[in-house]
């Protein structure tokens, strides 16, 4: 059909939005609460068009194009009326831009600007409310908090926690969890999905800089990093490049530049949870179970599944999460090797993640010593490049530490949903028929969907398998895990949608552009790695040669696995 | 014979598991069927019975509705009760609804065999004596009670006393949905049966199709009562085109705006008419399930449609196969927890589903996708009484009364600064004029009238000047306010117009959901600048306070549009409605406030200032003891003097003077 926008016509697909619509003719039109891959709610109102015909003004987000619809997208009363909703909001804000960590990156900073609000029009009571910090991964600020949305329906509707809502109503509506407590009194997974759609900076994740900086700056301590795989793939974002521009060398080459002794890669450790986990799923296969094994990478999922699907905490395979195994091994193998006490080695995670901030301070993730010090979300790692005058672009490329630096394709793919099951299918296949897989990609479990299955030959076995992302996806599953009726025997859960690329500590705002861009360089780099089957990593051959003994054996299991505890679900 | 339940249906095969199509025709026109000529002559000793033509005990009934109970009808009730016990005489005594006339609670009506029905009003518990001992001992009227018969009798000691329709009350009214009310038990499907009750349906779905009665909906043009005034008739329809395996209706009966009570009084007066009303419409649609959200404030409502809703199945009208029709439809009662924003439809249907009770963007409208994504439609009880009234009386005969575009009567609450208190139904086309000063008898204390807010918070306040808009749909939007629900609230000279948008205001921004940005943001903003207008000087601590008041002022304008423009609901888009029509009729008051810190109507009290006239005062000095500020001084015997900048506006002087010497500006 045919439509008209600001005097020039173009065509529309009948059902769409004016928005979507708007945008396809490259025409902005501003939005706070819009989430593209919802349902809209047409609550923030700052998308408002003048539809010619009938004089009104209608939420792009919401409103359907029909024939011959003539819709003006910038007349003086649509910049009237968004520039004073821009105002309302801002009355009723903090106003503390110098001392936010979102300066600069903000949506409502940026609306304020592009609408030229020069002025405090609108005075009054401003929402008063208290910072919550209790939660180990998460910080909300609901003074800042515009009410958008975008977090509550996230949290229903894409992960199915349904930790916080809307609370009050008017003007003193606030976004909470129940009764107003701190979030980690209640079932929140701190996956983060909040945070990284959060427009202002009423969400963050609890910063760790400063114990970061205090222990870089500590005599006494060993401080070391490792780089998860989706980290390199969005850092550069945070420095004005392309989405999906690969950094590896640049991140490893800042991270020493900010004082860290040695810096490791967490694809090593994602080899190593695949030999593990592939020993494992075989494991299960042949001695009758649990299966459906499912993965235990995500710190986000595994809080899922203890607050709401305990009963099945026996199917979740044993294995600590890469960055925790790597830890584990930082603070024994390695402190051996270098001849350092471990009580002096401080291990730093940097992550896309905020539940590993929280998954690190787990009673049971260390011994005398946590697995993992500290967590470093990709955005705080850019602040703090940032305040060390570091010249992200002017860095050379460097490479990562041995022994902990070598690592194959199947470790990078970890970072996109379905890279960990098709890590882990390669190994699985070369330990059931001796040999590598000819062609090592798996088409149906790629991709941007929530829900992949695929039925897998390996040798004379069909294995049925499932990559599940985003935990609203992982539910009808667990149901029919209950019942008895789920036909799988493998499945990948990520938290996050898309998985780690999309992780809760990533760049902000979420986009699916983003999403796409660097999902394709994750596969990229598994392309392009010499090496593309976990037991081929050399360096972990060695490592069980010397130190682990054989996959799933005694000191494996002391160092690389774990167990999980029943949660309330209230 | 004592209930068409038990005695009729012992006699032929009607029941509820197999309902009989001409069970309503039967009660009403006589027996249809072949069940013999002696059930025939029971069916219609019965139905005079219930109808009072012949009966061989005395019947009182106690009006009972919420606003007779808050006026002590309870203890009447039982009063009446006791002192017939005492004195051993045989009597029915039934509680009824309201008949409107909340002014002049409780009202007791008195039905002696043979005679006409007597109508008391304002009854005391010390008058229930007097009333037995009078008119049913004695057989006599006791005028100084009388409110007045409803029929006159020739030839009779009782032929010279007034009718109840010639009150002027009830006058002007056109009682065609409330004819019930008051006058019937509302918990007797009896009852309602014998007065024609359900006549609509059993012809609606023994002769007519779906399609057939959203076309006379259309002739007879019934709109919505619920405030918008979209033709109910093009609502169905597009629910009716909708392929679906499943429909639901829904009854809005979360009536909150303030000063109103219509749905109320229909719900507890006469809940069989509402109920008759839904099925006609669910019938109409293909609606199988419906819901009345009905607020859980309305417990007397709530008790009682569930009553209705039990007798309705019990005799077949109501669940599977419908008068032996085949058409299929239940409902049931979902209480509303007090948000006023779920009278809003979205909002509304989100309450029901569960979740929070917020609006969201339509379209698609519910009539396309609303409760649980199925078509559904939605009307409120005014609504669906007139659905009843239109297939009872015909839809003609409904479309002949109102003006052009808006056809029949509209309900009102009337309250406020008003002599009759009360619920009246008037033809559309009827002036505010009539409505205030004949029916409602004008403004009490000889006091002068100022405005009418109809509409409630979404409506507006209407001056003198436009008192002669004929109320319908178009010429109140003409003149800034809107129908709405009905509530109509008067005011007298003593009202401040400020006062009163800055009431409506603080309603509107504590009921807003706050969801969207203007309606959650800007009516706070509204009210601020508003609370601002009627502060005094004195409570202003830098100068940047008292510019913001002339700021505020300035950008008034502009916040109000934006909120109407960009709101997501209704009740978002109305918000600023208050404030626009009390500035548009009554600019002066609020300059007043503006420029010179005064209240004209002298209800701000901020801006009061206490003076004492120096004639007057003899230097008591009583003021003095009294003011807790020492803000009063003289010499004894002499003028006393207020200090202004102590004063704190108590009013302790003005009310202890004994010589009437401290007058307010």
């Amino acid at each position: 059909m045919n439509i008209t926008i600001n005097g020039n016509t173009c065509w529309a697909k009948p059902g769409e939005t004016i928005l979507d619509a708007a945008r396809r003719e490259g025409i902005k039109i501003p939005t706070l609460c819009h989430l593209s891959e919802f349902s809209p709610t047409g609550s923030c109102r700052i998308c408002t068009v003048e539809v010619e015909s009938n004089g009104s003004l209608v939420p792009a987000c919401a409103f359907p194009v029909t024939e011959g619809m003539a819709i003006r997208t910038n007349s003086p009363r649509v910049r009237r009326a968004r520039k004073t909703i821009i105002e309302l909001l801002v009355a009723n804000h903090p106003q503390d831009c110098l001392f936010c960590v979102r300066s600069g990156n903000c949506e409502l900073q940026s609306l304020t600007q592009e609408y030229g609000v020069r002025t405090q029009r609108w005075t009054g009571e401003r929402k008063r409310a208290r910072i919550d910090i209790a939660s180990p991964a998460i910080e909300r600020d609901p003074e800042k908090c515009i009410l958008c949305g975008r977090c509550v329906r996230i949290c229903h509707e894409q992960q199915h926690v349904g930790a916080i809502d809307f609370v009050h109503r008017g003007f003193k509506s606030t976004v909470a969890p129940a009764l107003e407590r701190s979030l980690n009194t209640v079932p929140c997974v701190d996956c983060g999905q909040c945070v990284v759609n959060c427009p202002v900076g009423a969400l963050t994740e609890k910063s760790h800089q400063k114990v970061v900086w205090e222990a870089i700056n500590h005599e006494e301590k060993y401080v070391v990093a490792q780089v998860a795989p989706a980290v390199r793939v969005a850092l550069g974002e945070e420095f004005g490049a392309e989405p999906g521009t690969v950094v590896t060398g640049k991140t490893v080459a800042a991270l020493r530049r900010l004082g860290f002794k040695r810096v490791f890669d967490t694809n090593f450790s994602a080899d190593l949870t695949i030999i593990e986990e592939a020993t494992e799923l075989l494991s299960r296969l042949n001695n009758g179970g649990p299966t459906p094994m499912l993965t235990s990478c995500s710190p986000g999922w595994v809080k899922f599944i203890e607050h709401y699907y305990p009963d099945l905490l026996g199917n979740l395979s044993t294995c600590k999460s890469p960055h925790e195994m790597q830890g584990a091994l930082l603070k024994s193998y390695y402190a051996q090797k270098i001849g350092v006490d471990p009580s002096r080695i401080f291990v730093v995670s940097i992550m896309p993640c905020t539940a590993k901030k929280y998954e690190a301070q787990r009673p049971e993730l260390g011994n005398e010593y946590p697995d993992v010090d500290a967590v470093l979300t990709t955005r705080e790692l850019a602040r703090m490049i940032h305040s060390a005058g570091i010249d992200f672009h002017r860095l050379p490329n460097e490479g990562f530490d041995d022994p902990m630096g070598e690592s194959t394709g199947a470790g990078a793919i970890f970072g996109a949903a379905g890279g960990v099951m098709e890590a882990a299918l390669r190994t699985a296949h070369f330990y059931l028929t001796g040999e590598d897989m000819k062609s090592l990609t798996f088409a149906p479990i790629r991709g941007l969907e929530g829900v992949k299955q695929a039925d897998v030959k390996v040798g004379n076995v069909t294995l049925k398998v499932a990559a599940i992302s985003g935990l609203a996806n992982i539910k009808p599953i667990l149901d029919d895990m209950r019942a008895g009726t789920s036909p799988f025997h493998f499945i990948e859960v990520m938290a996050c949608p898309h998985g780690c690329i999309n992780g809760g500590g990533q760049p902000q705002p979420a986009s699916p552009e983003k999403i796409i861009k660097r999902t394709e360089s994750i596969y990229q780099i598994d392309r392009e790695s010499p090496r593309r089957n976990s037991h081929r990593n050399e360096s972990i051959q060695k490592l069980y040669a010397e130190f682990l003994g054989e996959p799933n054996g005694h000191k494996a299991h002391e160092l690389l696995h774990t167990h999980y505890v029943e949660r309330d679900e209230f | 014979m004592n209930s068409y339940s038990r005695d009729c249906f012992e006699n032929c095969w009607h029941s509820a598991e197999r309902p009989c199509p001409h069970f309503v025709s039967c009660v009403n026109n006589g027996q249809q069927c072949e069940c013999g000529d002696a059930v025939t002559a029971r069916l219609e000793q019965y139905k005079r019975h219930l109808l009072m033509v012949e009966h061989d005990l005395p019947v009182i009934l106690v009006g009972m509705g919420t606003c007779g109970l808050a006026n002590g009808a309870r203890r009447i009730h039982d009063a009446i009760i006791a002192e017939l016990n005492t004195r051993g005489i045989a009597a029915s005594v039934i509680p009824v609804g309201c008949v409107g006339y909340c002014a002049r609670e409780v009202i007791v009506d008195i039905k002696l065999p043979g005679k006409p029905r007597i109508s008391y009003c304002e009854v005391k518990e010390k008058d229930v004596v007097a009333l037995i001992e009078s008119t049913i001992m004695a057989g006599e009227v006791l005028t100084d009670k009388l409110l007045g018969l409803y029929e006159r009798p020739q030839d009779s000691p009782w032929a010279a006393l007034p009718l109840v329709n010639e009150n002027p009350f009830f006058a002007k009214q056109q009682k065609i949905n409330l004819e019930n009310c008051g006058v019937i038990d509302p918990e007797s499907i009896d009852q309602y049966l014998a007065r024609g009750g359900y006549t609509a349906l059993s012809t609606v779905i023994n002769g007519k199709s779906g399609q057939d009665v959203i076309n006379d909906m259309l002739t007879a043009g019934v709109r919505g009562r619920g405030g918008g005034g979209f033709p109910t008739g093009r609502k169905w329809q597009f629910a009716r085109d909708q392929q679906s395996d499943k429909k639901y209706l829904i009854c809005n009966a979360d009536e909150g705006d303030p000063g109103a009570f219509m749905d109320r009084a229909l719900l507890e007066g006469d809940p069989h008419r509402v109920v008759e009303g839904m099925i006609i419409a669910a019938y109409a649609i293909g609606a199988s399930y419906g819901y009345i959200y009905c607020r859980a404030e309305y417990p007397l409502a709530i008790a009682r449609l569930e009553k209705t809703l039990a007798d309705a199945r019990e005799y077949g009208l109501l669940g599977n196969n419908i008068l032996g029709s085949g058409f299929n439809f239940d409902m049931r009662i979902k209480k509303g927890a007090g948000a006023f924003v779920c009278g809003e439809e979205t909002a509304l249907i989100h309450s029901i589903e569960g979740r929070r009770g917020m609006p969201r963007p339509r379209p698609p409208y519910p009539a396309v996708s609303g409760l649980f994504g199925k078509p559904t439609v939605i009307n409120n009880v005014e609504t669906f009484a007139n659905v009843t009234t239109v297939f009872k009386n015909g839809a003609e005969w409904y479309g002949s009364i109102g003006t052009q575009t808006s056809k029949g009567t509209k309900i009102f609450a009337l309250s406020g600064k008003v002599t009759n208190v009360g619920l009246v139904e008037v033809p559309m086309g009827t002036t505010l004029r009539e409505i205030v000063f004949d029916i409602g008898g004008g403004i009490p204390d000889g006091k002068q009238f100022k405005a009418v807010q109809i509409g409630g918070p979404s409506g507006g306040a209407l001056p003198v000047q436009v008192i002669d808009t004929p109320i319908d749909y178009e010429s109140l939007k003409a003149v800034g306010a809107m129908m709405g629900s009905g509530g109509l609230v008067v005011m007298d000279e003593t009202t401040c117009m400020v006062d009163l948008a800055k009431y409506f205001m603080t309603f509107i921004q504590s009921e807003s959901c706050g969801k969207c940005i203007p309606c959650r943001e800007g009516t706070k903003r509204l009210l601020e600048i508003l609370e601002r207008l009627s502060k005094s000087h004195r409570n202003e601590t830098t100068q940047e306070e008292s510019l913001l008041r002339f700021q505020g002022m300035v950008y008034l304008e502009r916040l109000a549009s934006v909120i109407k423009d960009t709101s997501l609901c209704g009740l978002g888009q109305t918000a600023a409605n208050p404030v626009l029509s009390t500035l548009q009729y009554f600019k002066e008051e609020y300059e007043a406030h503006l420029y010179d810190r005064c209240c004209p109507a002298g209800a701000c009290r901020e801006l009061l200032t206490f003076h004492i006239d120096t004639e007057k005062c003899n230097g008591c000095g009583l003021c003095a003891k009294k003011c807790p500020e020492a803000a009063i001084i003289g010499e004894k015997k002499k003028a006393h003097y207020i200090l202004e900048d102590k004063c704190i506006r108590c009013d302790q002087c003005r009310v202890n003077c004994n010589f009437d010497a401290i007058y307010v500006n």
